[in-house]
């Protein structure tokens, strides 16, 4: 069950505002459908990020997915914890098994970006239909 | 029946994704001199012994030199009966694409060992499973630099062997990487003045295609202390010598399988290796085998790190590599295995001596003098009274005997420069023949005029 506070991509990313900050992640959804991570392949901080675009990629043993970016921002934070056992992200996709940490520009561009995307109602039904985009 | 299943539509479609109208654009950059512009107009087969009898009247005007010292980056070396008898076996000979865990585990075993073998001579952490020459391994090489630091420039050394460097030059010509030279003093690099920002690498090959050693350790401190990787181009033989690129501080080694067991061949099939440190491997392109166990417990090999590849990665794989060198990487293992540590070593002592005492007598014989004074391994280049290339027909045509490549070959201007080789296979009659003929050669240009 995804957190209240959280918004969500069409292709199963999570971002969570903290004031100038955002985190993003996988949701358990997602997780649940890419089964055994091995690799987490993440870029490094100051790198910078544009909203719907792959910011870096989830590898399983035989197939490998584009991590897309729910809103654009400067990374400032790699979840290193995570990238050292990939395996762990599957045990609290919404809290400890974060991915990045970006500085937002808190804009307008922020706030137009954020309402394109499902609040957790939303990508609940997304999901139930299959999830599919 | 047609074999390929593209509608005229499927490939209208397709050429219009990248902006092109006809298939025909595609080969846009093949010059008019190669291009056939007919049909193929083959005659009738021919029974097996008529075409023995063909082949054998082509062989024929071949002419084989008695004794040759020729380097300049494929080597003459003996390679041992075993490797040839084990190479032929059916199971290895003809195996296609053997790379299936469940039908493969010898052949998987042997690019396992295979890369073992890189990895003890190179002192670095992970090897793949082969790419096809030095020349292609050094151009992945440098796109992973690339791809790795994000950053265009890429310097190369003036002792790059010319021919790696044409590959290298087409591989990136549309990378958006750009080659830049590092100027040369003593046959070797000249890193005193060089402005390293945005560089991804440098490359150094060593030795080098001049026969010298390069300043190895500082050039990779250098390049290191500004951001930058050190891709070292190597001979594996080199090494049984040599401190090994790891150890100097090179980030990726690449070098070509060839002076280990496989022959000339008139310029291949060789073999490329390549070598990185640990944390690179997830960049490094080609096939890498991995051991493991099955659910019984037992030892198998397996291909691994897949998801680098293009048939899981597509467009954002780290190369479109998807095969190796698979015999010729075994014929490497095998000859590598049989030698063994000390035997490389020996070998490669061997070919210091024998190229060191070339050069002394070769010195004796008035008006040769040696280029370059940097240190060199079992390579060198003389300069000579006269024209290189006259030189070597005049020999070839005397004495039979091959004493070396002109410079001129690798598109220099400098015409009576040569480089000499001499390997183990060399014995000290070999090297008194090579300055006999050379001398005698020398005195018939002489007086028939220089050329």
């Amino acid at each position: 069950m995804a957190p209240a506070n959280l918004k969500f991509t069409q292709t199963h990313e999570w971002v969570g505002l903290d004031g100038s900050t955002a985190r993003f992640g996988l949701t358990d959804f997602a997780i649940k459908q890419i089964k055994d991570i091995v690799y987490l392949d993440l870029p490094p901080a100051g790198t910078a990020i544009k909203a719907g675009t792959p910011f870096g990629a989830v590898e399983t043993v035989k197939a490998a997915f584009d991590l897309n970016a729910p809103i654009s921002g400067k990374v400032v934070a790699v979840n290193t914890a995570a990238v050292a056992a990939a395996d762990s992200v599957a045990k609290d996709p919404f809290g400890s098994g974060w991915l990045v940490e970006v500085e937002i520009a808190g804009d307008s561009m922020t706030g137009t970006e954020l309402s394109a995307l499902m609040d957790a109602a939303a990508y609940a039904s997304f999901c139930a239909k299959g999830g599919h985009h | 029946m047609a074999y390929i299943p593209h509608t005229p539509e499927d490939t209208c479609a397709m050429l219009k994704s990248f902006g092109v109208q006809q298939t025909e654009s595609l080969f846009s950059t093949l010059p008019d001199s190669v291009r056939l512009e007919r049909y193929l107009d083959l005659p009738a087969g021919l029974s097996e012994p008529e075409a023995e009898r063909t082949i054998r009247g082509i062989l024929a005007k071949n002419q084989m030199p008695r004794l040759s010292f020729a380097g300049g980056g494929a080597y003459e070396h003996y390679i041992p009966s075993a490797v040839k008898s084990i190479i032929s076996r059916g199971e290895f000979l003809t195996a296609y694409t053997p790379y299936q865990a469940e039908a493969s585990q010898g052949s998987l075993q042997a690019f396992y060992e295979f890369q073992t073998v890189v990895c003890q001579l190179t002192g670095l952490d992970y090897a793949n499973a082969s790419l096809y020459d030095a020349g292609s391994a050094l151009a992945e090489a440098v796109l992973m630099a690339w791809r790795v630091t994000n950053h265009p420039r890429v310097f190369v050394a003036p002792g790059l062997n010319p021919l790696y460097r044409r590959v290298l030059e087409t591989y990136t010509s549309h990378a958006g990487v750009l080659l830049e030279n590092l100027p040369e003093r003593d046959g070797i690099a000249d890193f005193s003045r060089v402005n390293w920002e945005n560089t991804a690498a440098v490359v150094v090959q060593h030795p080098n295609y001049l026969g010298c050693l390069e300043q190895v350790e500082e050039l990779a401190a250098r390049a290191k202390s500004h951001g930058a990787m050190t891709i070292a181009v190597v001979n594996p033989v080199s090494l049984g010598l040599l401190k090994p690129p790891g150890d100097w501080g090179a980030d990726i080694a690449v070098g070509d399988c060839q002076p280990l067991g496989l022959p000339l061949s008139f310029g291949g099939p060789y073999a490329g290796f390549m070598a990185v440190r640990a944390e690179l491997v997830r960049k490094m392109p080609g096939r890498i085998v991995g051991v493991t166990v099955d659910k019984k417990g037992r030892r198998g090999f397996v291909l691994t790190l897949q998801a680098r590849e293009q048939h899981i990665r597509r467009e954002k794989a780290s190369s479109n590599i998807c095969s190796n060198q698979a015999l010729c990487a075994l014929a490497f293992t095998v000859c590598v295995a049989l030698r063994g540590g000390r035997g490389l070593r020996d070998m490669a002592s061997a070919c210091a001596v024998r190229a060191r005492k070339a050069l002394e007598r070769l010195l004796r014989i008035p008006g040769v003098k040696r280029v370059h004074n940097a240190p060199f391994f079992h390579e060198f280049v003389l300069e000579l009274p006269f024209n290189a290339s006259a030189i070597c027909s005049d020999m070839a045509r005397h004495d039979r005997i091959v004493p070396g490549v002109p410079l001129s070959r690798f598109g220099s201007a400098r015409e009576r420069e040569l480089i000499v080789c001499a390997t183990e296979t060399k014995s000290l009659h070999d090297i008194d023949e090579l300055v006999r003929g050379l001398a005698g050669s020398l005195g018939r240009l002489k007086t028939g005029g220089a050329k």
